[in-house]
């Protein structure tokens, strides 16, 4: 049984069909991707499986039906969200973010270790953990938000264009930390149109275009399809 | 100030000593009246801490507040008063007025749960000024409210047989139904306070910054946003009922000019001026928006005695510095005059933001 199984899904906004009905799925401890130009539906579909986007079709998250649950509801399965644009609460305190990702868990020395544990992916988190969010810079920003996802220990981590906005160098470290955390055994579904770096760090890889998925198979295979390459990496 | 910052416990006990004696001490310095403005100020830190539940910690802009507190009076009204015949003891009716207003906080917050922000506002103004134009109008078919003329002969409060009126002597000094009133509503400002700093800390009041910060990003750290939202419309709607119940008390006459747009506005000035979601803020802004009106009267006695007439009304005048404290406000202290810890910080941290999108980390 996968652990997120999607048959269908469609998001619209008004009259507006984002995503017009994909089938996808994600096997526990796989790093998946769902790559895609600006536009094609990517947030979308993340959207629609977190409950935040009006969806049609079928989703099951290790065998249950994810479908019209509240947004909250979907969180305590196991499904945390590292939303679009970073999400941190920006008058919080770098530890208070961290905290509040942790809301659903009740095991006090659980959540201790794992703050150790995320400070410890994430040393820079850790020296400023007294800043409030909104005064860190874009990359630390992406950092926070990634860790306090990982606050909730979740089975299916929900990784939304993390390279967005942020220098070369910085995408480059937030995609050597990704890396980490799926050699850890968490697993992700990864959203990005920087289609050369998701393409790298994932086993297999979904191709969205214009609400539809055109393409899919194992990560090497899509980063070697010329058809892939003259699209999205640009050669 | 230091060697009192040293010594909390001495530092707490002059603070009672000087909140038990200020009524006097007010009375005797600067005459009767005053100690009726310290009552109101009471009265309005009760509202002030109530809106700050909803717009400091859960983000959600009320304009309409107000209704709240004119709910908790009327209920007040109805079942203690000849206007019905029913007189029953404030410390039945008081929790009435603030369960009722409670309920009306979540018939409120219902269905406007998906609006934010500047659409929220305009709808919490239009549900404040329907309660108003309600009381204005209930007079016919049925006398609910009395209409514009208001409801007097409101009974007053009364512990224990000795009712919060009159004068009586006691230890030499003469204690009138304001002293009382003032005690009382300390009390409850007192109480206020306490759980209002409970709320904050605990998990709910974490799921309300949360809120406030990032709906989405909230939802996704599995808040149940719509029940925490209606929670603190209830909240703060509360803490607005039982201060309209005890305004009614006090005044023995309520109408619905009371419970205008300017008093909700004026309720989010005192949160706004005072530095919004810290509590000590709060009620300094509430201090400050009570007593300077008050001392501006004395602006047309000093007309009077130097220019022979009056020629700037003092209400003017109240309004031309209100508004220019405000907009000083914005400029020097953006944050407040006692902002929290965080405003504070957020609002000096602006060279910070220099390098928000700085990589080099």
């Amino acid at each position: 049984m996968s652990l997120l199984q999607i048959k269908g899904l469609k998001v619209a906004y008004g009259g507006i069909q984002a995503v017009r009905g994909i089938d996808l799925h994600v096997e526990e401890g796989e790093l998946v991707t769902l790559i895609g130009a600006n536009g094609a539906g990517k947030s979308s579909a993340l959207k629609g499986i977190m409950g935040l986007a009006a969806d049609g079709g079928d989703i099951r998250f290790a065998g249950e039906r994810l479908h019209h649950q509240p947004t909250h509801a979907i969180a305590a399965r196991g499904l945390a969200l590292v939303p679009e644009g970073r999400g941190i609460f920006g008058r919080l305190t770098v530890l208070e973010n961290l905290d509040m990702g942790a809301y659903l868990r009740r095991d006090k020395a659980g959540i201790q270790a794992d703050l150790e544990r995320v400070l410890g992916i994430f040393p820079r988190l850790a020296e400023r953990s007294s800043q409030l969010a909104g005064t860190l810079s874009g990359g630390e920003q992406q950092m926070l938000a990634i860790a306090r996802a990982l606050m909730a220990r979740p089975r299916l981590l929900l990784l939304d264009e993390p390279s967005m906005g942020l220098a070369p160098l910085m995408v480059q470290k937030i995609y050597e930390t990704i890396a980490a955390i799926a050699r850890e055994g968490v697993t992700l579904l990864l959203v990005e149109q920087n289609a050369n770096l998701a393409l790298q760090v994932s086993q297999r890889a979904y191709v969205l275009e214009s609400g539809s998925i055109t393409l899919e198979g194992p990560s090497a295979e899509l980063a070697a399809n010329s058809q892939v390459r003259a699209a999205y990496i640009g050669e | 100030m230091a060697w009192l910052r040293a010594r909390p416990r001495l530092a707490l006990l002059l603070l009672a000593a000087l909140l038990i004696a200020l009524p006097f001490l007010v009375g005797a310095g600067l005459g009767r009246s005053w100690v009726r403005v310290l009552d109101f100020v009471l009265i309005y830190a009760l509202l002030a801490i109530g809106l700050n539940i909803v717009v400091g910690y859960a983000g959600l802009l009320d304009l309409g507040y107000i209704a709240f507190y004119a709910l908790g009076a009327y209920l007040y009204a109805w079942l203690a008063s000849p206007h019905f015949g029913l007189h029953l003891p404030f410390w039945a009716v008081l929790p009435l007025g603030a369960a009722l207003a409670g309920l009306f906080g979540v018939l409120l917050g219902a269905p406007t749960l998906r609006l934010r922000g500047d659409y929220l506002a305009i709808v919490t103004l239009g549900f404040g000024e329907i309660i108003r134009i309600f009381m204005n109008n209930l007079n016919a078919p049925f006398n609910l409210t009395n209409g514009p003329q208001g409801m007097n002969l409101i009974d007053p409060v009364s512990v224990g047989g000795l009712a919060f009126e009159g004068q009586r002597q006691f230890l030499g000094l003469t204690v009138t139904g304001l002293h009382l009133y003032y005690y009382l509503f300390l009390a409850f400002t007192l109480l206020a306070i306490g759980v209002a700093m409970r709320l904050q800390d605990s998990r709910i009041g974490r799921a309300w910054a949360a809120l406030r910060e990032d709906e989405v990003a909230a939802a996704a750290m599995g808040i149940n946003t719509r029940n925490v939202k209606l929670l603190a419309f209830a909240m703060g709607a509360m803490f607005g009922g039982l201060a309209g119940g005890l305004f009614a008390a006090f005044q023995g006459f309520i109408s619905p000019e009371s419970f205008n747009l300017w008093e909700s506005i004026l309720v989010l000035c005192m949160i706004v001026l005072g530095g919004m979601g810290n509590i000590p803020g709060v009620i300094l802004g509430a201090v400050l928006l009570t007593v300077i009106p008050e001392a501006l009267r004395y602006l047309g006695d000093l007309q009077r005695a130097t220019l022979g007439h009056v020629a700037v009304d003092p209400s003017d005048l109240r309004m031309l510095l209100f508004g220019l404290s405000l907009v000083a406000m914005m400029l020097w202290r953006p944050a407040g005059l006692w902002p929290s810890r965080q405003r504070k910080r957020e609002f000096a941290s602006e060279d910070e933001h220099a390098d928000l999108y700085d990589a080099r980390a």
